[in-house]
């Protein structure tokens, strides 16, 4: 990408990202919910780990840690809450209008998607971080040292990438299906499970999880995570980062195909 | 024509509707079957792990899950006019809603009838036809009828908390997320038994949100841990939650002016 196409998308990234910061009573009613979302979440796997402590497969601080996380980036790692606009532009036939610009649909929509989510949480993340920090010792959110730290903000930003692309993804499969609800519904709810997003992975059984460190939707919310928690060292960290990458490449080379095959189907009827 | 009659005139329109586009309906019962079964796995791979939480099985806490999984998704096909009500006020639908003859609330109930999440109930039966050979509960006539009164009552319940929601965009015009953790949460946290989050959790939704009256309290009397029989009217009580949300619906309803749009 040669330097000035590379300014329109850092331009329209930082206008979608203001643009999303506007919102700013919505934001604090979805402080609140996330709040109360993650406490409840604390108070179920507490009654788990006191039924039966030796089976937890992680310390109830990492657990807890994990859904504060979790809450906190809630809106880059939560896969059905994706810009709705590409598809509404689909369904409406305005994505002809989107075409007559001279710029890239794909990276486009990519850097829309990656602000939509990045604003939301930039918004939200703060307060519930600082909450959860405070409170008492096994149940809130463990800082960890600076390592793990940089460790969890390179896999935070290749989680971005694959969701945005998973999502794109989704708006493409759009031009050949008009109704997106039945696809998206379905794999969005599908990569939230298989991401680690209801539970973390490490609560499945092994032999699932084998399967599972490796699909596209570890990486997306599981992975960065663990890296946070410590839970994923050494050989192990360096293996996920390079998985999130490879899917990451692979989803966006196959998104950006499949988007030219379905631009060359588009019929602008007019009027 | 009487209300009961109109009632099911707009049903039927709806279901028509609906029936026009069967593939689509299909795909979105199918789709909500699915999105609904990730709770369930879950549920299920945590209970490969550690067998019981707060001395309750994992087919007791399929009773507690399918009942409101049931209760949610009736009160969905039925009350979700209630969920899209703060569009109608943005776009200027309810003036229209207002002009007619008829109580606006039976209005906002006919102007949506969510048909896909039948799928959702439907896997509601499924889980309780499993659970109740399972759960230990020796039923009689009696404790059948106390299953039937949690899933109806719940459903009344879930109900009114859509009307509190919307009642709520009359001061505020935009939908406010937070009323999502009362009916999305208790969804998703209600398919355990409320006992479950601690004392706190558990007087809250007794006694302010009522979503453990037709769950925990009426378990306890079926699975023979009580013999309160205050425990197994419990589902009756939650109906008291109607006045309250009416309450402020009337509230809201005095405070309205329109967008203008």
């Amino acid at each position: 990408m040669e330097k000035s196409a590379f300014r329109q998308y850092t331009t329209l990234f930082r206008v979608r990202f203001l643009a999303g910061l506007q919102y700013r009573a919505a934001a604090l009613a979805g402080i609140a919910t996330q709040f109360a979302w993650g406490g409840l979440m604390v108070l179920l796997y507490r009654a788990f780990y006191e039924a039966d402590p030796a089976a937890f497969p992680m310390p109830l601080q990492a657990t807890c840690s994990y859904i504060w996380m979790q809450q906190a980036f809630l809106a880059v790692f939560m896969t059905w809450g994706m810009d709705a606009s590409p598809i509404a532009l689909i369904r409406s036939g305005d994505v002809s209008y989107e075409l007559c610009r001279p710029v890239d649909l794909y990276w486009t929509w990519f850097t829309k998607e990656c602000a939509y989510r990045l604003s939301k949480a930039a918004l939200r993340c703060m307060p519930i971080l600082l909450i959860a920090a405070f409170l008492p010792a096994p149940y809130g959110l463990r800082i960890p040292g600076l390592p793990q730290l940089g460790l969890f903000l390179l896999s935070g930003f290749l989680a971005l990438l694959n969701i945005a692309a998973l999502g794109l993804l989704i708006d493409i499969s759009t031009f050949f299906t008009l109704d997106a609800t039945g696809v998206r519904s379905l794999l969005t709810a599908a990569a939230d499970f298989l991401s680690g997003g209801l539970v973390p992975l490490a609560f499945l059984p092994a032999g699932f999880q084998k399967v599972l460190v490796l699909l596209p939707f570890a990486g997306m919310e599981n992975t960065p995570l663990q890296l946070f928690n410590g839970e994923i060292t050494g050989a192990d960290a360096a293996g996920a980062l390079l998985l999130q990458l490879f899917w990451a490449v692979l989803m966006i080379a196959g998104g950006r195909i499949w988007m030219e095959k379905a631009l060359g189907r588009v019929i602008a009827q007019g009027g | 024509m009487n209300g009961v009659k109109l009632y099911f005139h707009y049903l039927s329109l709806h279901l028509r509707e609906r029936m026009e586009y069967k593939k689509s309906l299909l795909l979105q019962l199918f789709g909500q079957f699915l999105v609904s079964f990730s709770l369930f796995l879950s549920i299920y791979f945590l209970f490969r792990r550690f067998h019981s939480v707060a001395g309750f099985s994992f087919s007791q806490v399929l009773l507690s899950f399918s009942v409101v999984m049931m209760a949610f998704s009736l009160s969905e096909v039925f009350f979700r006019g209630f969920d899209l009500f703060p569009q109608m006020l943005g776009n200027g639908e309810f003036d229209r809603i207002l002009v007619r003859p008829r109580n606006t609330v039976f209005l906002v109930i006919c102007s949506k009838f969510q048909l896909d999440r039948l799928s959702r109930v439907l896997q509601g039966v499924i889980t309780l036809v499993y659970a109740i050979p399972r759960c230990g509960v020796d039923w009689t006539p009696e404790k059948a009828g106390v299953l039937a009164l949690m899933i109806l009552c719940g459903t009344v319940v879930f109900g009114c908390l859509f009307v509190c929601g919307a009642a709520v965009a009359f001061f505020t015009i935009e939908g406010l997320e937070f009323i999502n953790i009362f009916t999305d949460g208790a969804r998703e946290f209600g398919a355990y038994p409320m006992a479950v989050y601690g004392k706190a959790i558990l007087l809250f939704t007794t006694f302010v949100i009522p979503i453990a009256c037709f769950q925990y309290w009426p378990m306890l009397w079926l699975m023979g841990r009580s013999e309160n029989l205050l425990y197994a009217l419990c589902p009756l009580l939650s109906l008291l939650f109607i006045l309250p949300s009416f309450l402020l619906w009337k509230l809201g309803m005095r405070k309205y002016q329109s967008t203008g749009s």
